[in-house]
């Protein structure tokens, strides 16, 4: 029996079509997923994201355990509300997930982790919180609303009560606040601006309506992997997972190696792998006729001669930019072309890095 | 449940034929198979002019989900495609029996339109699926 957020019916009554998504049953599109993708790009669409697990760490030793389970250093935050993007690693440095954390206090951090790992995740940390004076507690009461595109933060506004229009008035990118019965943050997977809005679960139908009132179109999963990948940003079990490391994952920028005395789970296995050299993630751009996908193989002759091979991790059609594009885990030895094999031949591509839309206009 | 009109044939590959006035079949994909293949991206044609057998991967369709190899459901000669699938593709998934057409064909085989399904059959094909 597939697990269905609070949402369910309201995704029926906007005639979505239905998916299972990691155990969850869950929009796909709701008509056409290239028109989700341009609302997002151009005016504000919205996206239920509630299956992923939202859980507080809190307590007097919040700080010194996150220090130790994330390979991103929270000892960073020191503005109530200010968020960070990193990796959780196991001992050998794959990553179990990648994750938000939220600084609220120095005894109070929020962290919001992928739905398909939930288990695994609360398992590992439950694990590794042994002997901190620290309580982690999952949410599952609440669910998250995500409005993203150029219009979203105006069309939020007309559904915020006026405190929460204050609590959110200049908020910088990357931060969160709890105001009312809402937690509003300026973070988001399609590259636009916007909100992630954690709201209870008893309110979460009237948010998602009152929004729909406002003019924000309801997104499926398909224009959400457009977005995010057009954005350049990782999606877990396909991107990475346990078997990747941070820095073949194009995560290398949130990895905190300095002070070098913090002990991160990972870091030790993470030097090692950094000193013998870590293949790389890159962005692929075909402008040919034909779509990247998942899987296909990437191949370059590096500096020597010698032909190098890679996968695809994830490839679409981008509807902003009207050509394919991917994301490749390489040989770091990998230049500015390579050739990937689709349909039995092999088809020119750029490499870049990998952010190919950012704010509606392309990014490279 | 998909609309399959019945004055129309099918393959079990999912294409449909109308036959015209000048005895040439119009060539299309069904409205249950742009359903299964959600928002098409691009759409590669034979050439007017090309031969084709009867089960050839004559044209591919290719959507945001998966490229999709079409079927020539008779053999014969392209005698015309349908050009405006080149700037918009979406076509096929608005109006698949209509403009989203593919290609026509002049048939050089009659004998095989009985090897094409009518409404019914190709909805006992979609039910098994």
């Amino acid at each position: 029996m597939a697990n269905k957020t609070v949402l369910f019916n309201k995704h029926l009554e906007a005639n979505a079509k239905m998916v299972d998504f990691h155990g969850w049953d869950m929009p796909l599109n709701y008509g056409s997923q290239i028109e989700e993708h341009h609302v997002v790009r151009q005016d504000a669409g919205m996206f239920d994201v509630s299956h992923m697990t939202v859980v507080d760490v809190t307590g007097a030793e919040a700080c010194d355990f996150l220090r130790k389970l994330l390979a991103n250093d929270v000892a960073k935050l020191k503005v109530p509300g200010k968020a960070l993007y990193g990796g959780m690693l196991d001992h050998n440095a794959g990553v179990i997930d990648d994750l938000i954390t939220y600084y609220l206090s120095d005894t109070h951090y929020r962290i919001v982790v992928n739905s398909a790992t939930r288990e695994k995740d609360l398992a590992w940390i439950t694990e590794q919180v042994k002997g901190y004076d620290v309580t982690v507690t999952e949410r599952p009461e609440l669910a998250m609303i995500a409005v993203q595109g150029p219009n979203a933060k105006a069309k939020a506004a007309a559904v915020f009560s006026d405190e929460q229009n204050t609590a959110v008035e200049g908020m910088k990118p990357f931060f969160g606040v709890q105001s009312g019965s809402l937690f509003i943050a300026t973070t988001g997977y399609t590259g636009e601006a916007g909100y992630e809005i954690i709201v209870p679960e008893t309110e979460a139908e009237a948010l998602w309506q009152a929004l729909l009132d406002a003019g924000v179109k309801p997104c499926g999963l398909g224009a959400r992997d457009t977005l995010r990948l057009e954005a350049g940003m990782n999606l877990y079990g396909q991107d990475m997972d346990e078997s990747v490391n941070p820095l073949a994952a194009n995560m290398g920028w949130t990895i905190a190696w300095e002070p070098e005395d913090r002990d991160f789970i990972g870091r030790e296995a993470l030097a090692a792998i950094k000193a013998a050299g870590a293949d790389k993630l890159v962005g692929l751009v075909m402008e040919a006729k034909g779509v990247l996908r998942t899987g296909m193989p990437v191949f370059f002759t590096d500096a020597d001669g010698v032909e190098q091979q890679g996968t695809i991790t994830s490839g679409t059609f981008s509807p902003t930019l009207g050509y394919s594009i991917a994301m490749a885990r390489v040989p770091n030895s990998v230049g500015d072309v390579a050739e990937v094999e689709m349909r039995k031949k092999r088809v020119p591509v750029k490499v870049i890095a990998p952010s190919f839309v950012r704010n509606g206009k392309q990014a490279f | 449940m998909s609309n399959i009109p019945t004055e129309l044939k099918y393959a079990s590959s999912h294409e449909w034929i109308r036959k015209e006035e000048d005895g040439s079949y119009t060539v299309g994909i069904s409205e249950h198979a742009q359903e299964l293949l959600g928002d098409m991206v691009f759409v590669e044609l034979p050439e007017v002019g090309d031969t084709v057998s009867a089960g050839d991967d004559c044209a591919v369709a290719e959507s945001v989900k998966a490229a999709s190899d079409i079927y020539a459901p008779l053999s014969g000669e392209v005698v015309a495609v349908n050009e405006a699938l080149e700037d918009s593709p979406e076509l096929v998934n608005s109006d698949a029996y209509g403009d989203g057409w593919f290609f026509r064909i002049m048939p050089s085989d009659l004998s095989e339109l009985d090897n094409l399904l009518d409404a019914e059959g190709y909805q006992a094909v979609i039910d098994e699926e």
